[in-house]
């Protein structure tokens, strides 16, 4: 099966500190594929490089059969590239419904309409709806996003990322701040949300790594130093010294 | 729509004030009212901006100055056709627009005030410099715009424009368009990496705001029948901050409540006193740090 | 224009140059640690100006009177730190803006109501009243050079201040990163206090020099104002360097342009337009510098790290 995201050869320097140290994976169809490893690792430099907010210094990055590499985060999101934060970001003061829906507009047609009430727009607020209900909280859709309990805005993050209809997922930490029975509830959700939405998850829960993950990547100092399935990184003695084994 | 209620009541007190003055007040009522709806009209496009987009602009005034110096020159050199006079309002305010917006959004916060700012002052400036046009002193009018030779026609012509006005902005704001700007003013990133281009909207929404208080400003032009660098005074920029501030940003009626507001205090205090800033000045400090949400607020709290 | 009639025009570049920096140096220390955008910084050199001519009207000495306006300029600043602006930093800019706006309302129409509308008059102090002879035919007023000289004085003073004291350091420290400052157990109340002060002083050292040479009268310092704001968005908020090589910048562009820009369009136009566009250009000379400025470094030449 082809890659939907390819980084190849990736680096990035912060003065003289190698941050991401040529580093090459890719994401398939249908996958989920987890980057793990200790803090300072490079993690989040990682993902701001593949969402388009921070520029490498080296390397390529292919998404969806063309190089995306210059292009600013927008055009990226443009081309179907869904980011959630790892701090929560919302529209505080908008609806749950409204948070939605503003990513679903962002896909349906022109933005720049200048007179139809948007609030009354059919498609965009069943859009918004049907997101919100595969993440199981569409009784809140009424509520102000600001006033949403911790799991709740996660979930509404990954609604609104979900409503932009994304060609894939990139999640940045997702269970961060999260309760046992809240992490349990999202895996579930994004076990159903895998086969439609690539999902490449950069996560310190192993619990969820290890259940959501097709194959992980361990990464140590900017460097990928073990790629495999999840049963391949239990065993692999480097993978454990670097990272499991500080844990366990 | 409830919200909308007080700034429609407000449209029916300016219509209603033609027939008042005749029992009370007469041409100082009628031109106080007119004046209210100018500056009304200033604070509805500049609230796009504030209120809705974020854009704290310092220098809204200097579109009023525009309009009212196109107007004026237009009228000295004897063109009184209204049409021309608004086409050439609508592009030259357009264009001005365009220029400084590009250059101040790409600032934000501090700076944008600054730059939006120090943008008015080259208008002022630049005003003041038309010595053939009464420089500093500013320049009177002998013609109206033939359009308006009938004081009755220039009155309701002025109600007309600030109704349209606030109409065009509420759907503005509860469009598309107006979505994508108030989502961006909350979590700029967040509106960016969905996919839109907020530079482009807040460019656009500025351009709409620029125009139409340079169109306020043909108005006033033909109201007072003359014209001045004042009017593109950092100052006014303050007060049409104020107005908005004081109505209630980012609300239905606040920018038309804060206007009436605004030229009922002025009267009011100068009335009691030649040194009327000396209270109005405290006053403006007192709601800054103690009234929140604006006139606006005390009704929409109430419904 | 001839050469003389040239550096003529340089050195009152340089002296605008110099009294924008002593503005402009308490406006971007104030916002830069603390991130308050103050309207009212005008008003406190127009103060300044008011306070020295009044005491001097009092006391017949320009030191005296000098050093009596400072105090009194200091005191002002500080109670209005105190009483209103403390509540205002940690509020929006726009509030900042309306609040201070409210300031300048009021003291503007109390410098009006206190001294009278008509500008006011002081002669520079007598021994440096006199004019320095720069050509055999041609003079300059010694009080126009002393304040270029002070400017300079001022300006090396407050270079060490900055780059070679604790407090210098915990203002540049403030200046880009806040919340460090007061992880290092600094009381912030007390640092933003003398911060705020002595730049309320500075400006109202400015007004107090500037007395002598220019009408002293309400509102004198609003235009001022707004220069100095362009000052500092050009020099980079926060940067005292930049406010510095930013406001000689704008003292010259704006003296040389309104001296040359005119006679240079007669090259080009009809003198009756090179008349009428002259001014108006001039005028706008530093606004075009600073979209200039911006439109290629948007924080300015020298962004002081981390601020905004």
């Amino acid at each position: 099966m082809s890659a939907v995201l390819s980084i190849s050869g990736l680096t990035k320097r912060f003065g003289a500190l190698l941050v991401t140290d040529d580093v090459s994976l890719d994401l398939k169809a249908g996958e989920c594929h987890a980057v793990i490893g200790p803090n300072g690792a490079g993690k989040t430099t990682l993902i701001h490089q593949l969402s388009g907010t921070l520029k490498p210094d080296a390397g390529a990055i292919h998404f969806d059969g063309q190089e995306v590499t210059a292009l600013s985060a927008y055009a990226r999101a443009r081309r179907g590239l869904g980011l959630t934060f790892q701090i929560t970001s919302i529209i505080p003061g908008f609806s749950v419904l409204e948070n939605v829906a503003l990513a679903a507009q962002a896909k349906d047609g022109s933005s720049y309409r200048f007179f139809g009430s948007v609030a009354r727009e059919r498609r965009l607020n069943e859009r918004a709806m049907a997101a919100l209900e595969l993440l199981g909280i569409e009784d809140r859709a009424q509520r102000l996003a600001g006033d949403l309990s911790h799991g709740e805005k996660r979930a509404l993050e990954l609604a609104v990322a979900i409503a932009s209809q994304p060609k894939v997922l990139l999640l940045d930490e997702p269970m961060a701040g999260m309760g046992r029975k809240e992490s349990a509830a999202l895996i579930a959700t994004l076990q159903s949300l895998k086969a439609d939405y690539p999902l490449l998850l950069v996560e310190h829960d192993m619990d969820a790594v290890f259940a959501l993950a097709d194959r992980v990547s361990v990464l140590v100092y900017g460097k990928i130093i073990a790629t495999g399935t999840p049963e391949e990184i239990r065993s692999n003695a480097e993978a454990r010294a670097a990272y499991l084994g500080e844990e366990a | 729509m409830r919200n909308a209620l007080p700034a429609l009541f407000a449209f029916a007190l300016f219509a209603a004030v033609p027939w008042l003055s005749e029992y009370w007040g007469g041409s100082y009522l009628t031109s106080l009212a007119m004046r209210a709806m100018i500056l009304a009209i200033g604070a509805v496009s500049l609230d796009l901006l504030i209120g809705h987009g974020g854009m704290v602009s310092f220098g809204h005034a200097a579109f009023l100055g525009i309009g009212s110096y196109v107007a004026g020159i237009a009228l000295t050199e004897g063109t009184t056709d209204l049409t021309t006079i608004l086409a050439l309002t609508v592009g030259i305010a357009a264009l001005f627009a365009l220029v400084t917006g590009v250059i101040s959004l790409r600032t934000t916060g501090v700076s944008f005030i600054m730059i939006t700012l120090a943008f008015g002052q080259m208008v002022f400036f630049t005003l003041s410099a038309l010595s053939d046009y009464g420089g500093d002193d500013g320049l009177t009018l002998w013609d109206r715009a033939t359009a308006f030779e009938e004081d009755t026609v220039l009155y309701f012509s002025i109600l007309g424009a600030l109704v349209a006005s606030w109409f065009l902005i509420t759907r503005i704001v509860g469009s598309r368009f107006g979505r994508v700007l108030r989502a961006a003013k909350q979590n700029e990133a967040r509106v960016e990496t969905l996919g839109y281009g907020v530079f482009g909207m807040r460019l656009t929404a500025y351009v709409i705001a620029g125009v139409m208080a340079a169109i306020a400003g043909v108005l006033l032009a033909n109201q007072a029948e003359f014209v001045s660098p004042a009017t593109a005074a950092w100052q006014r920029s303050g007060d049409l901050i104020i107005v908005v501030v004081l109505g209630g940003m980012g609300t239905r009626s606040g920018a038309v409540l804060g206007a009436l507001a605004f030229v009922a205090l002025e009267e009011g205090l100068s009335s009691l006193t030649h040194d009327w800033r000396l209270i109005f000045g405290p006053l403006l400090i007192l709601i800054v740090l103690y009234a929140k949400g604006g006139l606006a607020s005390l009704w929409e709290r109430r419904v | 224009m001839s050469t003389t009639l040239l550096l003529i025009q340089i050195l009152n570049g340089l002296q605008l140059g110099v009294l924008l920096f002593l503005i402009a140096a308490g406006l971007t220390l104030v916002f830069g640690v603390m991130g308050f955008i103050n309207l009212a910084h005008g008003v406190q050199y127009m103060i300044g100006a008011y306070l020295t001519v009044w005491f001097y009207g009092l006391t017949g000495h320009f030191m005296i009177a000098l050093i009596l306006a400072l105090a009194a300029a200091l005191i002002l600043g500080l109670l209005l730190e105190t009483f209103i602006f403390s509540h205002l930093y940690d509020r929006d800019h726009l509030d900042q803006v309306l609040a201070t706006f409210g300031v300048i309302l009021f003291l503007n129409q109390a410098a009006k109501v206190l001294w009278g509308p008509t500008p006011l008059n002081m002669p520079a102090p007598e021994i440096l009243a006199g004019s320095f002879q720069i050509t055999e035919n041609l003079q300059y007023p010694l009080w126009r050079i002393a304040i270029i000289a002070i400017g300079l004085i001022v300006a090396l003073l407050l270079w060490f201040l900055v780059t070679r004291t604790r407090v210098g350091m915990l203002v540049r420290a403030g200046a880009s990163n806040a919340e460090m400052v007061s992880a290092l157990g600094v009381n912030i109340r007390r640092l933003f206090m003398v911060v705020f002060g002595f730049g309320a002083m500075l400006a109202g050292f400015a007004g107090a020099i500037a007395a002598p040479i220019y009408s002293v009268e309400p509102g004198m310092g609003d235009d001022l104002l707004i220069t100095a704001f362009v000052v500092i968005v050009i020099g980079g908020i926060g940067s005292i360097r930049g406010a510095f090589i930013a406001a000689l910048l704008v003292g010259l562009v704006d003296t040389l342009g309104r001296s040359t820009i005119t006679d240079i369009l007669k090259l080009f136009l009809e003198p009756s337009a090179a008349n009428q566009i002259g001014p108006a250009l001039a005028s706008m000379a530093i606004y075009v510098l600073m979209a200039a400025v911006l439109f290629f470094k948007p924080s300015g030449l020298f962004p002081a790290k981390g601020a905004a």
